[in-house]
């Protein structure tokens, strides 16, 4: 039973079992976290080391409140560029984490394929929490359990995956999940933000939200990097709104009870409009709350001492 | 930790069979209501996944005993294992489904098998981190011997000497076996 | 001093090929025929069932001295190069400072010396700080013994500056070389643009960064008259154009590195640092070009773009660690792997790896004619062998063939006539 791997890097080398049995766990976080006293002592004495080199106060607290309520020792070591000392490389940085006996190392790095570099590196499992624009395997499976705790099952859900698909870790992590459910993943936005050759990652690619949008069960908006205005993806961010804005009168192209999604933060008025934010529709909070039970399942199935 | 599926071969004793079985939980229904004098503020809770069926049949008989329908909850106490840590793979979780609020209720926990005592002690670990109740009590079918916590059941089924490379398997129906219980020889 | 080579399979592209002996006297090929006499204090060589091929010329080694000695230096880089047969190598400019004036030219010159290995002609900046924006001493380089221009890894990225470049150059006819890479266009990059950069979320350098400088490049070429060599070409589409240029007489050459007709980007995965270099690895139909420029001639050079880095740099992140990989100990075996393949003959590989690289930059190298320089490389294609990096002369381990099981060694290198290098082998009486 159980994972069988010492970390969790990306989704494309779990099996959509693996990716149940990592759903079905928090279901029973969920419930810890529904409790008056919301800890459990299942990795007491176990440590967890928060190493983030990129800032990201909403994935750090969330991993970290799943660590604690499963009495874990957390750590939160967040080197910034200033405080690392000159040439020492983030493979020196982890193994001097792991000589304080760290069990799991929780890693959000700017750049595709650190946790992978780290995980060769040391013994600690690793968990990748964002690397560069490459994975965010909790957030997927986050929004994974999300969408299946709205009573969606994955086999035929039809997902729009709306915005910067080339520079979100987010899109990549639920694009090999979600095809690997029997999803039909849409990628919609401009094509300056489509990476080369998606379309072979089994997924379709839209230039017009209206046409991404009709039937589809899901709608899952990215956030837009406000600061790559200007860097020639797109002209204004007034123009990106009204292309790839999500307002309340595209929401009813989609699916009677289609759900909208947004991994945070949002830039309201921008990627989706306040009312859609604020709607029924929107599962933004859930998303929230289900982070915290996610990522205590997983971190409860990685801290085996195999 | 009490009870190992049946392995192929291995030489079978049946110690209970379903006459057996119904008999002594009957007899625990009415110890329970005649030590608790009635049903008020009583709950049960079967521990996962051996005691939830038995808690269920007792919950029934007490229900045709006296005619009302007592609070049943469900604990899966995976987490609150003390070999947790040490373990390789981490075992797989079932949900704990307890809902209504325990505290200041008199929960009778339910498993099937009393053995070295450690799964009661993770079960009384849970059930505490769910509120205070006002007492625990402990109602299993069978009591092996073989301790290795203090702990005692406030009901038995019935008392079977084992040695401990013995193993005891209670299969029910509802698990889509016939009702018994059996001594696996080492 | 006398050498005798006796009883080995002698290619000189274009010249002879067959068994024969080779004679060499006072640092110069004096003889090449059957059953020479050896004077009375010849040193005899037997190489009887190997190839004795001219001493290759790499025209593309990064060596670090001045400034990155901690990742080689000339003498640690020129006992690698003998070590792979390389009897004259080209250093590109990008030290620390940029040899972009004569006195850094006349010193790695003279380190080379020193050092005894194998020759060193080094290619002096196209521009000032190699910033591309006012050209360097070029006559001056020139003097000093440089033997090519140009700003590599920085390329010149203002068309008008490199228009002049190629104009003031023709004056001392000597080649500009250009790494063609549109610095826009890559800007970021870490790995090719493609399916599995959009897989592993790394930046993409595209093709197209490349292909944009190639055509620039040989538009300036057919203006200036100038004489264009494009360094480690790695797309189809360079490949195409480098032939289209060649067929309309432009004077164009073109050099590819083992690395990219050997390995694709699929090597990137797992975000392996020792598949990270610039040019990127491309993608099979990129290496099948570049074979087919190679075998049609297109490609006239081999060449390593050796660019040795310290292991702690190559084990940062991905993005962050240096673009390269050494060459000079590993290229002899991945050309003869082509001609395994079929893709070169045995005398084409030789013309590649010595006799063209020779021609393109002027050196009086890459042939064993009778009183050239006797720069020789005595090898045996059939030894097998394995990459093991810890045994390596450079003082870099960063390749991305450690482990691979390869044929083809050099045994001994002679350089003006002096052994410089032999192979060590168990068992064999010294």
């Amino acid at each position: 039973m159980g994972l069988k791997r010492k970390d969790l890097l990306s989704l494309t080398v779990l099996s959509a079992d693996d990716i149940m049995l990592i759903l079905d766990t928090a279901d029973s976080f969920k419930e810890v976290s529904g409790r008056e006293i919301k800890k459990v002592p299942a990795l007491r004495g176990k440590t967890v080391v928060n190493l983030f080199f990129e800032p990201s106060t909403r994935t750090r607290t969330s991993f970290e409140l799943a660590a604690k309520r499963l009495s874990a020792d957390v750590i939160n070591f967040s080197p910034s560029s200033s405080s690392v000392v000159k040439g020492e490389t983030l493979l020196d940085t982890a193994r001097n984490i792991e000589a304080m006996q760290a069990d799991i190392i929780v890693l959000r790095h700017s750049s595709a394929g650190a946790a992978e570099t780290l995980a060769r590196g040391v013994k600690s499992s690793v968990i990748n929490a964002g690397d560069g624009w490459h994975e965010h395997p909790t957030q997927a499976l986050l929004d994974l359990y999300t969408i299946r705790g709205r009573g969606m099952g994955f086999a035929g859900l039809r997902v729009a995956i709306v915005g910067d698909v080339a520079h979100s870790r987010v899109a990549r992590s639920n694009i090999f999940a979600l095809t690997k459910l029997g999803a039909e993943v849409r990628v919609v936005g401009p094509p300056t933000m489509m990476p080369l050759h998606i379309d072979q990652l089994g997924v379709r690619v839209y230039h017009n939200l209206d046409e991404a949008l009709r039937g589809v069960h899901v709608i899952m908006m990215l956030r837009l990097q406000l600061e790559r205005q200007g860097r020639a993806l797109f002209p204004t961010i007034r123009e990106y709104a009204w292309q790839f804005g999500l307002t309340s009168e595209r929401v009813k192209l989609a699916e009677p009870g289609a759900i909208v999604m947004h991994p945070g933060p949002i830039n309201r008025g921008v990627e989706i409009a306040p009312d859609v934010a604020d709607s029924i529709s929107s599962v933004i909070l859930d998303q929230v709350a289900n982070g915290v039970a996610v990522r205590m399942g997983i971190l409860y199935l990685m801290s085996g001492t195999g | 930790m009490t009870n190992q599926p049946p392995a192929g071969k291995r030489e079978e004793r049946v110690v209970m069979d379903a006459g057996d079985i119904a008999r002594a939980l009957t007899r625990i229904a009415h110890e329970i209501l005649e030590r608790n004098k009635g049903i008020k503020d009583l709950a049960l809770v079967g521990i996962r996944t051996g005691g939830v069926h038995l808690a269920h049949r007792l919950v029934r008989r007490i229900h045709e005993i006296e005619g009302t329908q007592i609070p049943i909850g469900e604990l899966d106490i995976t987490l609150y294992r003390d070999d947790l840590s040490l373990r390789k793979d981490q075992p797989i979780l079932r949900r704990t489904s307890v809902p209504f609020k325990i505290s200041d209720l008199k929960v009778v926990l339910v498993d099937d098998v009393l053995f070295t005592g450690r799964t009661i002690r993770a079960a009384m670990d849970g059930l505490i981190d769910l509120g205070r109740p006002a007492e625990i009590q402990l109602a299993v079918l069978v009591d092996r011997g073989h301790r290795q916590l203090p702990i005692k059941a406030n009901y038995i089924g019935k008392n079977i000497p084992t040695s401990r490379e013995e193993a005891i398997h209670v299969s029910l129906e509802e698990n889509g076996e016939e009702d018994r219980v059996v001594i696996l020889k080492a | 001093m006398a050498i005798l080579i006796q009883g080995g399979h002698v290619i000189d592209p274009g010249r002879f090929n067959g068994v024969a002996d080779v004679l060499i006297q006072d640092g110069k090929i004096l003889a090449i025929g059957p059953t020479l006499a050896a004077p009375a204090d010849a040193t005899v060589i037997r190489a009887v069932g190997q190839l004795v091929v001219p001493g290759f010329v790499d025209l593309h080694v990064h060596f670090r001295e001045p400034g990155f000695e901690y990742k080689e230096t000339i003498q640690s880089g020129t006992a690698a190069a003998v070590a792979g047969g390389f009897t004259s190598v080209c250093a590109m400019p990008n030290t620390n400072p940029v040899n972009d004036n004569q006195s850094i030219t006349e010193f790695m010159i003279d380190r080379a010396r020193a050092a005894g290995n194998a020759h060193l002609y080094p290619i002096g900046a196209i521009t000032k700080g190699s910033e591309g924006k006012e050209l360097a001493e070029i006559g001056d380089l020139r003097r000093a013994g440089c033997v090519a221009i140009s700003d590599d890894g920085r390329p010149v990225m203002n068309s008008l500056v490199m228009r002049r470049a190629m104009e003031y150059a023709r004056a001392f006819d000597v080649p500009v070389v250009d790494h063609c890479e549109d610095l826009h266009l890559s800007e970021g990059g870490c790995m090719n643009e493609g399916l599995v950069s959009t897989e592993l979320g790394l930046p993409g350098i595209p093709s197209a960064a490349e292909d944009v400088m190639v055509a620039r490049n040989v538009s300036l070429a057919e203006l200036t008259g100038a004489r264009l060599h494009l360094a480690h070409i790695s797309t189809a589409g360079s490949v195409r154009m480098v032939r289209e240029a060649k067929s309309r007489g432009l004077k164009v050459t073109a050099e590819a590195c083992p690395h990219h007709f050997t390995l694709t980007e699929e090597l990137t995965r797992g975000y392996n640092t020792h598949a990270k270099m610039n040019p990127p690895l491309r993608t099979w139909q990129d290496v099948q070009a570049i074979k087919e420029g190679l075998r049609d001639g297109t490609i006239d050079v081999i060449a390593t773009d050796h660019a040795p880095h310290a292991t702690q740099e190559k084990q940062q992140e991905f993005t962050e660690a240096p673009f390269g990989i050494v060459g000079l100990e590993t290229a002899l075996s991945l050309t003869l792997a082509l001609v395994e393949e079929g893709v070169l003959t045995i005398e084409s590989a030789v013309e590649k790896l010595a006799t063209a690289p020779a021609k393109a930059f002027s050196l009086d190298a890459g042939t064993l004619a009778v009183g050239a320089p006797a720069d020789v490389a005595i090898v045996d294609p059939h030894a097998q062998w394995e990459v093991d990096p810890s045994r390596f002369r450079s003082k870099s381990r960063n390749t991305p063939f450690a482990g691979w099981k390869v044929k083809g060694r050099v045994t001994t290198t002679i350089v003006a006539g002096r052994v410089v290098f032999e192979l060590e082998q168990p068992g064999r009486q010294a």
